[in-house]
């Protein structure tokens, strides 16, 4: 740090990340309390338990290689860059306490929540029937290896994807969304339904949330956490000559991820304004369903997210209305068609939508700038059209199905049926009324010794 | 075609202004954003008139006192 002014800015930019981090917390707490809310009640321990263990598991991979990968291949497979990659390993000065680096820790923390976040939308859509070791394999793959090479080739100024295709996703319709909802599917396509899901004849049985009010509070914790996903999908603030690309002139200004100008006047209006547009939608076409209304309501923010750096209030608006218009309908198409039982709707609302946010994004935003760089090719509807088969497909659908394969053949994917049935905290359960039964007894019997 | 009034950021930023797509059109998103506010507002309206409506056909003194028991 130079001068003062460097100093400020730096600390600032580390402060700004921090504030992010505690912020996104939020989205896993929502993630928590709304899977609980969704499971029945003979499930809820592993359910939550599932979820929370993919804290650790993430934390520790993302620390130990995932946070390398980022910086390393952004021309992966092309080529590996070992030097850009280097402070950024386990054994790296820069990932310990440090005095002369104090951004990589706030940013390496920001860019765990995310992965925090990739893992825990899938573990919604699978609950009640796989087994923890099995999803939490799977939760380091999608949040420590899949979603951060996506990250790398279309959400890092310098990735392939951004270079050739001119792909363009500020707030990770694509890297975050469609990905983790791909992932969800090829997961559930090998895991199959829970239980008593479909009818004889086919027909999809409703199982309803147990907790519809625990449900809505997640969802509520979830839009307060996505906050400062998109805060923190910013840098703050930033010099021209840092950027070292095309900006010219002596003005700072905040960016996205690509180091492209926005504001975060911009980005708090065009989050509210998706998440009406979607809340309207979900709210008609669901014929008032609280679940479907704030599933929808992300939904909006979901498919808006790509482009939300750029887009008029309005355009995000109607963009969100869209999403949550089409999520809804292809979750229930795809259930009935396919016999797919995603318990939460985590790939209609992450996956549908994240897809066709992105491929949005290449119609509204046709011709504008990627990058600052030169060379960089311009945002264009086949250039998203790829990266979202890229997110959604390659990187999602593809791995969670085939190491769902692997973990099916081996037989560590799916719990026992008669397990199903009874609840995974049937033997918790028992063991808890038994508990609270011995101390009742013994209660009672010191109070009989004491009025003798 | 561009969908934005620029197609590089080579520029000082202290001489640019508006960079969402479409500028210019301001007033026709304005109409359209006015539509769908009206169009989902009236159509709500219509599901709660439906609902109510469905929800007084099935009321009876029985289904009201267990209602009242449920609290």
């Amino acid at each position: 740090m130079g001068s003062n002014i460097d100093a400020l800015t730096t600390v600032f930019t580390e402060f700004y990340y921090w504030v992010t981090v505690v912020f996104m917390f939020l989205i896993h707490v929502g993630f928590c309390v709304y899977e609980v809310g969704v499971a029945r009640r003979r499930n809820h321990m592993h359910t939550l338990m599932k979820n929370t263990m993919l804290i650790p598991v993430v934390t520790v991979t993302f620390f130990f290689f995932g946070w390398w990968i980022y910086w390393a291949f952004p021309n992966f497979p092309m080529a590996i860059d070992f030097a850009a990659g280097a402070p950024y390993t386990p054994w790296a000065e820069n990932m310990g306490t440090n005095l002369g680096d104090r951004i990589t820790g706030v940013f390496w923390a920001a860019f765990l929540l995310f992965s925090w976040t990739a893992a825990s939308i899938v573990s919604g859509a699978c609950i009640e029937r796989i087994k923890t070791k099995a999803f939490l394999i799977h939760a380091v793959l999608i949040g420590s290896v899949f979603w951060i090479i996506d990250a790398s080739w279309g959400w890092h100024w310098g990735g392939w994807m951004v270079k050739y295709l001119g792909y363009h996703d500020a707030y990770a319709s694509g890297v975050i969304h469609a990905i983790a909802g791909g992932y969800a599917l090829g997961i559930l396509m090998v895991l199959g339904p829970r239980l008593g899901k479909f009818a004889k004849d086919g027909t999809p049985r409703d199982i309803p949330p147990h907790n519809p009010w625990l449900v809505t509070i997640g969802f509520f914790l979830i839009y307060t956490g996505f906050w400062g996903f998109y805060a923190a999908c910013n840098v703050p603030i930033i010099s021209p000559e840092v950027i070292d690309g095309q900006l010219t002139g002596v003005t700072w200004t905040a960016t996205n991820i690509y180091l492209a100008p926005t504001t975060l006047g911009a980005i708090t209006m065009n989050f509210l304004m998706s998440l009406s547009g979607g809340l309207m939608v979900a709210y008609l076409v669901s014929k008032g369903d609280a679940f479907w209304t704030y599933s929808g309501g992300l939904a909006g923010i979901i498919t808006a997210s790509a482009g939300n750096d750029l887009y008029h209030p309005i355009q995000a608006m109607l963009i969100g209305g869209f999403g949550a218009y089409a999520a809804f309908k292809l979750h229930n198409y795809v259930e009935k068609r396919f016999k797919i039982d995603d318990a939460v709707g985590a790939v209609a609302v992450h996956g549908y939508a994240g897809f066709i946010g992105v491929v949005i994004c290449g119609f509204m935003l046709w011709g504008a700038p990627s990058s600052p760089y030169e060379g960089y090719a311009a945002i264009s509807p086949w250039g998203q059209l790829i990266g979202a088969i890229i997110m959604f497909g390659l990187l999602g659908f593809l791995p969670g199905y085939l190491v769902s394969k692997l973990m099916q053949a081996k037989g560590m994917l799916r719990i026992p049926a008669s397990v199903e049935i009874r609840g995974l905290d049937a033997m918790t359960n028992e063991a808890y009324e038994s508990a609270v039964a011995d101390i009742q007894a013994a209660e009672k019997r010191r109070l009989n010794e004491q009025s003798k | 075609m561009a969908t934005t009034s620029y197609t590089s950021w080579a520029a000082d930023l202290a001489d640019v202004g508006v960079v969402y797509p479409f500028a210019g059109s301001e007033v026709v998103m304005v109409i359209l954003g006015v539509v769908f506010w009206i169009t989902c507002q009236v159509l709500m309206s219509k599901m709660e008139d439906e609902e109510l409506e469905a929800e007084e056909k099935a009321a009876s003194s029985s289904s009201s006192g267990s209602n009242i028991d449920r609290y």
